[in-house]
């Protein structure tokens, strides 16, 4: 029965969705039918220049070798095959470097979220010494460009043991000022009655950090997870860095230094890119609504 | 906060009960309660604790660290570290090299900023206007944007290959000369921010089809009712509405377009004959491949100066409008 009424709550959903999608178009474009396949021609061509190099990706890595080395065409003629996937799966590192892309996106993550509302509860809702100083400092480490960081902290991390280790990978990765802001202002909003009730009744800090501010913040905190998550699967630049040795090396960097290991064999460099683009993009696939929305409002980040 | 970041926060806002602007701005009823409740409350300390250690380690020590570095000649081998005073930044300032990544960046920059911005915005209005299609063109715009520069190497470099590259391919289909997308030095620029605007462009997307979303509907019943046509709706309502949030998306991809480096380094490695190795991609040789750290640290400061005035003079209006 549940079954039932979760596709009828569905059905509904899309229903008006249609809509308001509808009412949408005769809002921004009107009636029309000329101007209407007029910005579908225009959708349909920009969506296809924009799915052409997935898809030759795509279909390139179920080619055989011999005809992905001949000039580019968009269906194979000398069959299917999953022969490169096959190569790569059992010859390369890749389910390696994928799995520690993984430990190390989630634990950015998880740690990001974390000290992050942490911090943004401190500043939101406590009073302490050097509270100002404090958030007047964060509110500049935003504009200090990580990436110009990368000769001092290598040396640090040389200086800390941390080179080749997943604490030297994830650690430096975990600063993420612009989402203490986007928390705060998130945490600012809470209705004060509920938190002082709380605290009237003797809840600590830490019981009404866990138990209202948190559950209550549960939509921003899913947009910030969300969205550091993107940015540590796809970090290139400091795990390059910090990484020589190849069995902590992630997917982006492992990735990077597959081209000469294989020579010009393009069916198998296709195959680790759809098997290392695959993850993301079935997370989005089923997840896109939220996406769309998590991005959309962490994007803008302090401003 | 300015009035688009509030209509880009609004879907979100709206989920949560309770959610109320009014709570945080000083002066109210609320934040005269909250004070006094607050006034009790010492553990701030504990909770920022975690988020300054981290802070202080890996932000605020190595930015300290790489300034003192820029007074000396240190080496990635840890020898010689002897304070030469301004010797780095002097040679910098007369390292045509710095000058010319410099400007290849900014030519980057240029180059990619535009395309990102205008496509982004074309992109958002055609979906905005509701046609059939929706998950389809949102997936479609925004996939490259999920996949990491890595596998976008692999796909460009691809599709860029000479003669048997998709691209040499249509060209010569075309009947057209066969172009050297990223052999050819008037060329690579070009090609590089191509795949730039290609990868990126979703995010940009993105933040404009929120802010579209924020438009009332109103507005556009009201134009309909006064006749307004479809373009005349598009150039006096729509338009004029997203001229803030272009402004911050203006600046959020200038400041994400002047560090470049993974796909220029993936691509071309700064070549052919390295026009275009951007700033980033100097700096990184200079420290992890002539093992120059003191001399690398004071281009990196040369480069955060720049930005940060960059920032700095992007922030004052900001503050006016608030």
């Amino acid at each position: 029965m549940a079954v039932a009424d979760i596709s009828a709550v569905r059905r509904t959903k899309a229903a008006q969705d249609r809509a308001e999608n509808r009412a949408l178009t005769k809002l921004t474009i009107g009636p029309s039918p000329w101007a209407r396949a007029g910005a579908l021609a225009a959708l349909v061509v920009l969506a296809g220049i924009w799915l052409v190099p997935l898809f030759w990706g795509a279909v390139t890595s179920f080619k055989h070798e011999a005809e992905a080395a001949l000039p580019a065409s968009l269906w194979p003629t000398m069959g299917w095959t999953l022969d490169a996937y096959q190569k790569v799966l059992s010859n390369s590192e890749l389910p390696l470097w994928m799995w520690n892309s993984l430990v190390v996106a989630v634990l950015v993550t998880a740690l990001t979220v974390l000290i992050s509302a942490m911090a943004a509860f401190a500043f939101s809702q406590t009073l302490f010494k050097g509270r100002a100083l404090m958030q007047w400092l964060t509110i500049a480490s935003i504009m200090m460009p990580g990436q110009i960081l990368i000769v001092p902290l290598f040396r640090e991390m040389q200086v800390l043991g941390l080179v080749d280790t997943f604490a030297g990978i994830v650690l430096p990765q975990v600063v993420a000022p612009v989402m203490v802001f986007i928390l705060k202002r998130f945490f600012d909003a809470i209705p004060q009655e509920l938190l002082d009730a709380a605290r009237i009744d003797g809840a600590s800090s830490w019981r009404l950090f866990w138990t209202i501010v948190l559950p209550l913040s549960r939509s921003i905190l899913v947009a910030v997870a969300i969205f550091v998550f993107i940015g540590a699967w796809n970090n290139f630049l400091w795990p390059f860095i910090i990484t020589t040795d190849p069995q902590f090396m992630t997917l982006p960097v492992g990735l990077s230094t597959v081209k000469d290991a294989y020579g010009v064999q393009y069916a198998q460099n296709m195959a680790s890119a759809m098997i290392a683009a695959l993850p993301l993009l079935v997370v989005f696939m089923l997840f896109q609504r939220r996406i769309v929305q998590g991005v959309a409002t962490t994007g803008m980040g302090g401003q | 906060m300015t009035a688009s970041n509030a209509s880009v926060t609004a879907p979100l806002g709206r989920a949560l009960p309770g959610r109320r602007a009014s709570a945080s701005r000083p002066g109210t009823h609320a934040e005269t309660a909250r004070k006094s409740m607050r006034e009790r409350d010492r553990s701030g300390y504990l909770f920022v604790a975690p988020f300054a250690l981290a802070t202080g380690l890996f932000l605020v020590l190595p930015t300290l660290y790489g300034l003192w570095m820029s007074f000396t000649n240190q080496s990635l081998t840890g020898t010689g570290s002897e304070f030469i005073g301004f010797a780095n930044y002097a040679e910098a300032f007369s390292d045509p090299q710095v000058w010319q990544t410099l400007w290849h960046t900014v030519w980057f920059t240029i180059l990619s900023t535009v395309p990102l911005v205008v496509v982004a915005l074309v992109m958002a209005l055609l979906v905005h206007t509701g046609l059939p299609g929706q998950w389809v063109w949102r997936m479609s715009f925004f996939a490259p944007y999920l996949l990491t520069s890595a596998v976008v190497w692999h796909l460009s470099n691809w599709m860029f290959q000479p003669d048997i590259g998709l691209l040499d391919t249509w060209m010569t289909g075309l009947g057209l000369q066969p172009l050297g997308w990223l052999t050819d030095e008037n060329v690579a620029m070009f090609s590089i921010a191509g795949v730039t605007v290609w990868w990126t462009v979703g995010f940009n997307f993105l933040l404009y089809l929120a802010a579209l979303q924020g438009i009332p509907a109103q507005q556009y019943e009201a134009a309909t009712i006064d006749g307004a046509g479809g373009w005349q709706r598009l150039f006096s309502i729509t338009l004029p509405q997203l001229r803030t949030i272009t402004g911050v998306i203006v600046v959020l991809q200038l400041l994400a377009s002047l560090k470049v480096f993974d796909q220029i380094y993936l691509l071309t490695k700064g070549g052919p004959n390295g026009s275009t190795r951007p700033i980033l991609e100097y700096i990184y040789d200079m420290g992890f491949t002539n093992y120059r750290l003191g001399y690398a640290s004071a281009i990196s400061y040369v480069f955060f100066a720049l930005i940060l005035v960059f920032t700095l003079v992007r922030l004052m209006p900001a503050r006016k409008e608030a």
